[in-house]
């Protein structure tokens, strides 16, 4: 990537094995040997289908799982150096995450100004509630809610695109860093999820936030992106700017991807006889032929797993 | 008209009858299917378009039949009683409910449940039906070594193809599929919306109502599209009519908010609508989409009739010549 600032993360060589069963243990790698970098004020979006292994890069990048091999970088530090309390509330004061389902997010039995005063328990004690208060209502226009009409609520009187709104607010209010969004708009309808992610890409323009965009939606990847990774059973398969990738594919899988999304305007090739499952032996055969190529930069901006070291 | 229209519904009304009053998720809807064809029923969550797959199969309490009717093969299914209905169903009329992925029994084999399922149906499951079973199960590119599995073997879009196989099996006039494409990937995605075409050109089925959320995915495959809104049909018309020229405020809005590739928040920014979808229960007259429509006028408030722009493309919307249908995107 063309970008001299100091990446705010940096995930080198990251490996997580998952291991499952009490007699017999069974191993999934669920991330394999994953690099790269999250530089300020820009969103990265991460594309996968189901099983992928996006979501546990993300939980990685939360600190909510420990890579199991590798390490992950939170301005020059590892991840793993960080302990104590106070530490740990620093780090996520600076990282934050959105998941898919904002209602799971909230706890039900708290009216909205009592979310937003947690924030400044936990984070900023000291704070006097008429500036709570002031800058509770700044954050909730920035994301234009509301503020009298929300705050008195509880989560189920809101629906599920305010409820996304408000965990922007929510970031906003913690001036956090990074931003992990994790199918932030899978649950909402094509009507209300343009707004959230016009405001996300606003945010991370003005406030120089970076997005990690986690979605299986390669549409809305390319709408809000600037650099994109694709990945495909634990592994970065292409990764690069997001023009790059999408318009000069390399990998199969990530052709395959793109044969197969719904695009409204362009059709799918009703000749070609599609199968999912043919994707597999492609890929074999593209990494038979590429041997002991590895990770390779075919532009400046733009990266292809052509085989497996 | 006559011998291939498969699917007549006119006027059909059917509410949620609940303590707090009626929930009135189809109102009036009034629509044609025609033999081989594939018709997109297209909204957003909350706007009527599973309810309406519900009405003509599963109707249970407190979904009620409110009035209109709906010609299947030329019989009314709303006034059919339900031991007439069941000889129909699988045979004739066919439905995958949303989540039917899941439906498959955890405990019982692949294999075990399909013959459960077809005994219910008064079909004997023996050496003839087994090979079409087969034979059904490897045209969707299925090993019919999958009836020897528990359902936690396979993945999200190999069950849904059992389940489509199984929905088709008996040769179904119609299927209606709701939502079968949501759970699903994108390359699973896109091999169960194509089987639908396969399976209608093969003469294995003879149309189907196919209910998304996702218009993207009803432009690869539909012939005809309805638009729904808060319990009405908004706009209905040949899918390259809907999506090149829609005339709907709410189509208009809806088609202009959807993220293509090629598009980037740099060079083009997508709005969505403002506002949120109308409450249904109670609800009086008047166009639905009023709140969030910015050619809103007083004649609004009254329930917009449905007119015919062409024979094939009708709308319902007071002011739809003047707003005119100039092509979007």
């Amino acid at each position: 990537m063309v970008d001299n600032r100091q990446p705010i993360i940096s995930v080198e060589n990251v490996t997580k094995v998952f291991s499952s069963g009490v007699f017999f243990r069974t191993l999934t790698t669920a991330v394999r040997g994953v690099s790269f970098a999250m530089y300020p004020g820009t969103v990265l979006s991460l594309i996968g289908e189901s099983g992928s292994g996006k979501t546990t890069m993300g939980r990685m990048i939360l600190k909510l799982l420990r890579p199991t091999a590798g390490r992950i970088l939170f301005h020059g530090r590892d991840l793993a150096t960080i302990r104590t309390k106070a530490e740990r509330r620093e780090f996520y004061r600076r990282v934050q995450g959105i998941f898919q389902d904002p209602f799971s997010s909230f706890n039900p039995l708290f009216r909205v100004d009592r979310v937003f005063d947690l924030v400044f328990d936990v984070f900023f004690p000291d704070t006097p509630a008429a500036e709570r208060a002031a800058r509770t209502r700044e954050a909730l226009l920035q994301v234009n809610l509301n503020p009298e009409r929300t705050l008195a609520h509880f989560p189920h009187q809101l629906s599920g695109g305010q409820l996304q709104r408000l965990l922007i607010a929510r970031a906003l209010l913690l001036n956090a860093e990074i931003l992990v969004a994790d199918e932030l708009i899978s649950m909402l309808d094509a009507s209300t999820r343009m707004g959230i992610l016009n405001l996300l890409v606003d945010i991370c323009r003005s406030t120089g936030m970076s997005v990690l965009f986690i979605t299986h939606d390669l549409a809305l990847g390319y709408y809000v992106s600037d650099y994109t990774m694709i990945m495909h059973q634990g592994r970065l398969v292409e990764q690069g700017a997001t023009a790059e990738v999408y318009h000069h594919p390399v990998h199969p899988y990530t052709k395959m991807l793109f044969r197969s999304v719904p695009d409204i305007g362009r059709r799918w090739d009703p000749q070609e006889k599609f199968v999912p499952e043919a994707v597999n032996r492609e890929i074999a055969e593209f990494y038979a032929a590429n041997r002991g190529q590895g990770m390779v930069q075919v532009s400046p901006d733009h990266a292809v797993l052509m085989s497996l070291e | 008209m006559g011998a291939d229209l498969i699917l007549s519904v006119q006027d059909l009304k059917a509410y949620y009858r609940i303590l707090k009053g009626d929930v009135k998720a189809v109102d009036g809807v009034t629509f044609q299917v025609r033999r081989g064809e594939i018709v997109g029923v297209a909204g957003e969550s909350g706007c009527g378009k599973s309810t309406l797959a519900h009405t003509l199969m599963l109707r249970k309490p407190p979904l009620t039949h409110m009035g209109g009717q709906a010609f299947f093969l030329g019989q009314d299914i709303m006034t059919m009683d339900r031991e007439e209905f069941r000889r129909l169903r699988l045979r004739k009329i066919s439905i995958i409910p949303q989540y039917a992925l899941d439906a498959l029994s955890p405990t019982k084999k692949v294999g075990t449940f399909v013959s459960d399922l077809v005994r219910e149906h008064g079909i004997r499951p023996d050496g003839a039906f087994m090979n079409k079973l087969e034979e059904r199960l490897r045209l969707v590119n299925l090993d019919p070594a999958v009836l020897d599995k528990y359902p936690i073997e396979l993945s999200g879009g190999m069950k849904q193809r059992v389940i489509m196989v199984l929905s088709t099996i008996l040769n179904p006039e119609l299927i209606i599929a709701d939502e079968i494409t949501s759970a699903l990937d994108v390359s699973s995605q896109r091999f169960a919306a194509s089987l639908l075409v396969e399976l209608r050109d093969a003469g294995i089925i003879g149309s189907a109502l196919f209910i998304t959320h996702d218009l993207s995915i009803l432009y690869q495959i539909a012939d005809r599209l309805l638009i729904m809104y808060g319990g009405h049909i908004v706009e209905a018309g040949p899918v390259d009519t809907i999506v090149h020229a829609p005339c709907h405020p709410y189509t208009r809005a809806l088609l202009s908010s959807l993220p293509k590739v090629g598009v980037q928040v740099k060079e083009q920014r997508l709005e969505g609508i403002k506002g949120t979808p109308p409450e249904l229960l109670d609800i009086g007259p008047g166009c639905r989409f009023r709140e969030r429509c910015p050619h809103r006028t007083r004649r609004c408030e009254d329930t917009p009739l449905t007119e015919h722009i062409t024979p094939e493309h009708s709308i319902a919307c007071w002011h739809h010549r003047e707003i005119g249908g100039e092509r979007v995107g």
